[in-house]
């Protein structure tokens, strides 16, 4: 079925049009992760390997240090994507009647700075001798720096966590916000009018409008943080590592016979997150136009 | 009366949420002594900003300015005709065609990206600003067809029919009505192409090796060192441009704009 507005196409058009994209994506993004298959089977020409082998994923998969590094990433993408989306409906909630362009300004704030300027920001204030602490010890809560918990490299992973949530709640706000602003807030008039209580109208009314965006979203900040890599690496502890940093360490040891073992875990976020991106194209259907 | 200031009062609060780790970011890049446990520095320098006349900072900041326009330029002349194609027209493969789109969206690109360092080594791009230009590409093009796609999806075409059947040529009703009507999208396209190569930190490392210097890079050393005055500095410097370009983008773009595409920066 032809939408209104779509022209009809030659198909060569439309190829022409998409070449440039393709090539880049093609060349540089999927043959890259062909490359990191082929090379996480141990096939290397370049330094004399040509054997074919799953040892890569044996090592990787048996290792202790993995498991501990795959719990360590879903627990840090997990706790990041919950509190940010929890955090983001409620702040679109409440704040979904002021102005709108404001708080679209405060929103966006925190998505153009660079996670990396983040970091350094929420770690001056949660570590021991940060904002944090010298708050607390201003109030006579703590002593010497010590006595403040370590919110860095810590095992809980918090200012970690934290400025994931700093940097993503913004990002799901402003979606949930927009779907706010659209249907919402009319139905919910109506409801309201035939006498529904503000809960009833949260189930009932507002839910369904907001829950394709917030789904969305939380999986778009999941993904991302599963695959991210400069936070952790900054405010992580040594061991153990997210799968992002593990894969590094790996690459970048002077042996070159552990790089298999890093292009296999890069094959293993690369296959979660795409599974993920399967899952979130299902959701997301009707994305652009002409379907 | 009371409910208005109602969301008002919840407005401040998220703004100072989110203005918080600016805080000490700017403290400390004026401070010259702040022992534990004083709650503001005890004595003010400049220090930290002397560093940036240094020739570390020139050179870092110069290779981020070119490799961050560069892909800019590239992803939007490239982003454009694929927002187009996937945004205004219908056609058969479009389901494949969105997927790749979205794939390295997802799909984190340090994975694809130690794939192909071993044939940029091969091809001398390994270490090279142009090698480092080349991969801010992957997560920068995407970024710039999803967003465009869905600028020219909004569109419905009947400013162009019109002025088709008013006797333009086809591209001259692409030239003077399409274009100047996505230009709001080309401009949060380029704004957030221009972020995502400004932030990017692990391409740089894994294809520069550490040869282009890089402001992520100055940063990520001094965040790992002990001078909370130089890693302000250079974080609340690393940040300017962010929220220059916010601003510059508000001003730009009317109404109730949202500048939130597929993914976090």
């Amino acid at each position: 079925m032809r939408p209104p507005g779509a022209r009809v196409s030659g198909g060569i058009k439309v190829a022409l049009l998409l070449a440039p994209a393709m090539l880049i994506i093609g060349v540089l993004f999927v043959g890259g992760l062909c490359a990191s298959f082929v090379q996480s089977l141990g096939y290397f020409p370049a330094i004399g390997q040509t054997g074919v082998s799953l040892d890569a994923y044996r090592e990787v998969l048996t290792g202790s240090g993995f498991l501990d590094s795959l719990f360590l990433t879903l627990y840090i993408a997990v706790a990041s994507t919950v509190v940010s989306t929890v955090l983001a409906v409620l702040a679109a909630l409440a704040l979904r009647r002021s102005s709108s362009r404001l708080s679209a300004v405060v929103f966006q704030v925190p998505i153009t700075v660079p996670h990396l300027v983040a970091a350094v920001g929420i770690a001056l204030i949660v570590s021991q001798t940060g904002l944090g602490s010298r708050l607390a010890a201003a109030l006579g809560l703590v002593g010497r720096p010590a006595d403040f918990p370590a919110l860095l490299y810590d095992r809980y992973s918090v200012g970690i966590i934290l400025t994931y949530v700093w940097k993503e709640t913004p990002f799901i706000a402003l979606v949930v916000l927009a779907a706010l602003r659209g249907v919402a807030s009319e139905l919910e008039d109506v409801a309201r009018t035939l006498g529904a209580n503000s809960l009833q109208r949260f189930r009932y009314v507002v839910f369904p409008v907001i829950a394709p965006g917030v789904v969305a979203a939380s999986l778009v900040v999941f993904a991302f943080t599963f695959g991210s890599f400069e936070v952790p690496y900054l405010l992580g502890r040594d061991y153990p590592t997210i799968l992002p940093v593990a894969a590094y360490n790996e690459y970048r040891s002077t042996e070159l016979s552990d790089r298999p073992e890093a292009m296999a875990i890069n094959v293993v976020i690369a296959l979660v997150t795409a599974v993920i991106a399967a899952f979130y194209l299902r959701l997301g259907r009707g994305f652009g136009r002409g379907k | 009366m009371i409910k208005k200031r109602r969301h008002d009062i919840w407005l401040f609060v998220a703004a100072m949420l989110v203005a918080l780790p600016f805080v000490p970011l700017v403290l400390w890049a004026f401070a010259g002594e702040w022992q534990f446990p004083e709650l503001l520095p005890t004595e003010w320098t400049l220090r930290g900003w002397s560093y940036l006349g240094g020739n570390r900072f020139s050179e870092a900041f110069v290779n981020s300015l070119v490799v961050g326009v560069g892909a800019t330029v590239a992803s939007v002349a490239v982003g454009l005709p694929a927002g187009m194609a996937i945004g205004g027209y219908a056609f058969r493969a479009k389901g494949l065609v969105v997927f790749l789109v979205l794939l390295p969206v997802m799909v984190p690109p340090l994975a694809s990206t130690m794939g192909i360092h071993l044939t940029f080594i091969r091809l001398g791009l390994a270490d090279t600003l142009l090698g480092v230009f080349l991969v801010h590409l992957i997560p920068t093009v995407p970024y710039t067809a999803i967003i465009l796609a869905s600028v020219f999806a909004d569109m419905t075409g009947e400013m162009e029919e019109a002025a088709r059947t008013l006797g333009a040529s086809p591209f001259r009703a692409f030239l003077h009505v399409t274009l100047p009507q996505a230009v709001p999208g080309v401009a949060v396209a380029a704004l957030f192409a221009f972020l995502v190569s400004w932030s990017q930190y692990i391409l740089t490392v894994l294809v520069g090796g550490g040869s282009v210097l890089t402001l992520p890079m100055l940063l990520f050393s001094a965040a790992s060192g002990n001078d909370p005055v130089i890693t302000s500095v250079l974080a609340v410097v690393f940040a300017l441009p962010a929220l220059a370009a916010l601003v510059a983008a508000l001003k730009f773009v009317r109404g109730d704009a949202n500048l939130a595409p597929g993914r976090p920066t």
